[in-house]
């Protein structure tokens, strides 16, 4: 065993001049880093989507003799949801406007506002799953119909539970007020919505826009 | 009501399953009893179970990767015996039970062993080394640990009840699918890799926030120590690959539960996509796990070099390219698919490429030692035997590098030889010298040298004695997974090989013997000022243990290798040299049960899943979200340390350092 090397904590001289890099100035405070760690768990789930998104191109044209791309989407819905999504970002960063004004009122009409566009969306996606099922073009009929079903489902799967989780904010809002825990909560609830938006557009697309185009377009 | 589970999911008619499933559940009542008799119930809910401290969760991650370490070697334990017995005979393992084992070996040891050593040690140093009082996300971090321990849960539970996947340690598919694979092996598997990835991620995100968010005044990037540079790389790899593997399981899930057609035989599904998905994952897995053991090295190198890290800019340059290499070279794994000569060449060139900087990382090392007067204590010796094993394993794997060799060597033991070699040889000989380089700042006593250096010389000659005949036979054409043969020219090897694990296996006695002893003369081998290896960076600066709040003031760090700087300092003044801290109060996060409670309803959702109990299902996710409403309501997230226990905590220490400082001879 060494000599023990001893010596107190380093406390107090000052900040050296030199302090540099980011950071470096302590730790950041609590909404920086909060908001960040909730930027990380994005990128991770839009990690997650991106391979979806390959399972999806690469399976797309596996259609095992079943429908393809061109018969099932219904550009018309598609664009009713898509107006619906937006819309309801947009209603999201009311809300924030609002949580910055401290004001009850208008956070809750602008977060009712955005969870009830957010149910016009799923339902209107539901309707789509359903009537493509009836259409025997459910998710087992090929591998492109899975694929399909999966990246999309996954995202209606996110909104869903944004939905579950925007209605606990409004519940936390209205019962506890505009506390700094709750405030944070909202910052990455708003990030988590606008967030599907981006993905949603990658979807609307990536997939109905490509998929609707006439077959000799096609990659 | 209880969907596929019968009275037959329990294996009655198969005693070793039977046998050592009682052995593990009959082991964990003897535990809960004694501790129940004991009366620490209590104690443990109140300062583990529900504790948010960084510190300890690392050492709960570190003691499930140990508990974890023995079934999975015990499993390895089956497998040599049962190929030194196999050879013109049937061996005593039935190869439906053989390949559980495999499958369950691989899978424990990368998920439940290599993850939580990783992780744990990640967790206990990384804040000590920022100087900061804990990571961003305290109770997050707690979520994190119970649900990887979860998931260990899940994949014991298989042992009892049911079975395990046959699929090997990822299950590829169409084997994996219902169709050949109609059990619930594949579902234990993947359900508890759903639970413990989940909890993997979260980690990740918690380390990447801290290190870029939350560092001491004045620690800007290049004056962090390598293993925080190391613990970056790996943890910005967990984010950008966990999620695929997440992914790809879904998949499978999909598939196997209501009928989707990503990976099957018919209807289209494609299972090569399987294996680049699961490798887009995997070969970025294998740096999660080694970087950090690098960095691990660093430390331990310089340390007992009494020397800076040399080359310490190129090192994290190095470390870096490793991060965004990694990314770039999964189709070796399956260079045997037929993607054609120019995409074989593509990543047969790109694999190579990974050698270069992890050479710039043996060569640092190297010269790190060179010149200085290095003292080989038991964490130097991991670290150096890590050398010599690394550069070999290293080397075989550039040879399967190049894809016409790697048609000959896919899947043969050769390959089996490589993997293990760095495994061993990289990852758990650095967990290993974390493990008794940070133990005394752990517990505030020092592990005993002599047996430890004893479980390195059994660990470092059992490593070669086991896999150096698996190379051999490789070359001579045995392939993976074999429960029986008929080669006498292999035969002679294998027997050598199970001696080989044998040896392993002492020094895993001598580890435990270690531990025990080391315990049981804890009161001689306490270490009261906090600093027992001469450490240079600031995990050192505070007593050992450490408080709960780290540091009674935030370290501020003026220069790279500060702490070491000032300690040279006071050595020549034989005084201490900064002058106490205005002592404040502080506010540390309160403990919170809702990591245990969430991992309780993980598995609970799990366990029905795989069992198709759906009104189970649906009550568990329905808890869990009231867990985490309750959760969200509290009102006190902090709790405030008085400025007089801070002041108490931190003289005590200073004072045992400035003792030491007025004993060195002028």
């Amino acid at each position: 065993m060494s000599a023990p090397a001893v010596l107190a904590p380093p406390g107090t001289h000052h900040v050296s001049s030199q302090v540099t890099g980011h950071g470096a100035g302590g730790p950041a405070p609590k909404r920086i880093i909060v908001g960040y760690g909730f930027w990380i768990f994005l990128l991770s789930d839009v990690i997650m989507f991106s391979s979806f998104f390959a399972a999806y191109a690469v399976l797309f044209k596996n259609t095992a003799g079943g429908p393809v791309a061109q018969q099932l989407f219904d550009l018309r819905n598609t664009a009713i949801e898509t107006a619906c999504l937006l819309a309801s970002t947009f209603t999201c960063a009311m809300a924030g406007l609002a949580v910055g004004e401290r004001n009850q009122k208008w956070t809750q009409i602008a977060l009712l506002a955005t969870g009830l566009l957010g149910v016009a969306f799923i339902s209107l996606e539901l309707r789509e799953f359903a009537s493509l099922v009836a259409r025997g073009a459910g998710p087992t009929r090929s591998a492109f119909l899975s694929s399909f079903f999966t990246l999309v489902g996954c995202h209606g799967a996110h909104v869903t539970v944004g939905l579950l989780w925007l209605g606990t904010m409004m519940a936390q809002f209205y019962a506890k007020g505009f506390t700094q825990n709750i405030r944070h909560r909202f910052l990455c609830f708003s990030l988590f919505w606008h967030a599907l938006d981006i993905i949603w557009v990658a979807i609307f697309s990536l997939v109905y826009l490509v998929g609707t185009l006439p077959q000799e377009l096609l990659p | 009501m209880f969907g596929k589970l019968t009275w037959q999911a329990i294996p009655f008619d198969q005693p070793i399953p039977l046998a050592a499933g009682a052995l593990v559940v009959f082991g964990l009542c003897a535990v809960l009893v004694w501790v129940a008799v004991k009366g620490y119930i209590p104690y443990l809910w109140r300062e583990w179970i529900t504790s948010v401290d960084h510190k300890r969760i690392g050492i709960m991650y570190c003691l499930l990767a140990s508990v974890m370490l023995l079934r999975g070697f015990s499993d390895a334990l089956m497998m040599r015996s049962q190929q030194a017995l196999a050879f013109h005979a049937a061996g005593y393992l039935p190869p439906d039970h053989y390949d559980q084992i495999f499958s369950a070996h691989g899978m424990i040891m990368i998920f439940f062993v290599a993850m939580p050593f990783v992780i744990g040690l990640m967790n206990f140093v990384i804040p000590l080394q920022l100087g900061v009082r804990d990571v961003a996300f305290p109770t997050l971090n707690a979520v994190s640990f119970w649900l990887t321990a979860a998931g260990a849960l899940l994949v014991n539970a298989s042992l009892i009840i049911g079975e395990f996947a046959r699929t090997g340690w990822l299950p590829y598919p169409p084997l994996s699918e219902l169709a050949y694979s109609p059990g619930v092996g594949v579902d234990y598997y993947l359900w508890a890799l759903q639970i413990s990835g989940v909890g993997t991620l979260m980690a990740g995100i918690n380390m990447v926030t801290t290190i870029l968010k939350m560092r001491a005044p004045g620690m800007n990037y290049m004056r962090m120590p390598m293993f925080c540079w190391t613990s970056l790389a790996s943890s910005l790899l967990i984010v950008a690959a966990f999620p695929i593997l997440t992914a790809t399981l879904a998949m499978l899930l999909l598939d196997r539960y209501v009928g989707f057609h990503f990976f099957t035989n018919e209807a289209g599904g494609n299972a090569m996509m399987f294996m680049n998905l699961i490798w887009a994952w995997g070969h970025p897995e294998v740096y999660i796990l080694v970087l950090p053991a690098f960095g691990v090295f660093s430390e331990v190198v310089s340390t007992f070099s009494g020397k800076p890290l040399f080359g310490y800019r190129s090192m994290v340059m190095a470390t870096m390219a490793i991060c965004i290499l990694s990314f770039s070279v999964w189709l070796h794994h399956f260079f045997t698919m037929g993607a054609g000569a120019d995409v074989n060449g593509f990543f047969g060139i790109a694999s190579m490429l990974i050698a270069i900087p992890t050479g710039v990382k043996i060569y640092n090392w190297l010269f790190t030692m060179y010149g200085g007067r290095v003292r080989f204590t038991s964490p130097m010796l991991w670290a150096v035997g890590f050398m010599v094993t690394f550069v070999i394993g290293g080397m075989t794997g550039v040879l399967l590098a190049v894809p016409p060799a790697d048609f000959v060597l896919h899947n043969s033991l050769f390959l089996v030889a490589h993997f293990h070699n760095v495994i061993i040889g990289g990852v758990l000989f650095g967990a290993f010298a974390g493990y008794s380089y940070w133990f005394p700042k752990a517990f505030g006593f020092t592990l005993d040298e002599r047996l430890g250096k004893g479980a390195f010389w059994c660990w470092f000659l059992g490593f070669y004695v086991a896999f150096v005949p698996l190379y051999i036979v490789g070359l001579e054409g045995m392939t993976r997974r074999m429960q029986h043969y008929d080669r006498p020219e292999w035969y002679p090897w294998l027997l050598v090989a199970g001696v080989g694990a044998l040896i392993i296996l002492c020094g895993i006695a001598l580890q435990i013997a270690q531990l025990t002893v080391s315990i049981r003369s804890r009161e001689r081998r306490r270490e009261p000022t906090g600093d027992p290896w001469d450490g240079r960076s600031l995990e050192w600066a505070t007593a050992s243990p450490p408080p709960v709040f780290n540091f009674a003031a935030l370290p501020i760090v003026a220069e790279e290798d500060s702490y070491w700087k000032l300690k040279q300092r006071a050595r020549e003044q034989r005084r201490l040299v900064t002058p106490e801290p205005h002592y404040e109060h502080i506010e540390m996060p309160r403990n919170s049960p809702v990591g245990f409670i969430t991992a309780f309803f993980a598995v609970i959702t799990g366990f029905c899943l795989i069992w198709h109990i759906w009104w189970l299902v649906v009550l568990g996710l329905v808890c869990a979200y009231i867990t985490f409403v309750v959760f969200a309501w509290r009102d006190e997230s902090e709790f405030e340390i008085p400025a007089e226990e801070v002041a108490q905590i931190d003289r005590a220490n200073r004072e045992a350092r400035a003792e030491y400082l007025r004993g060195l001879s002028p």
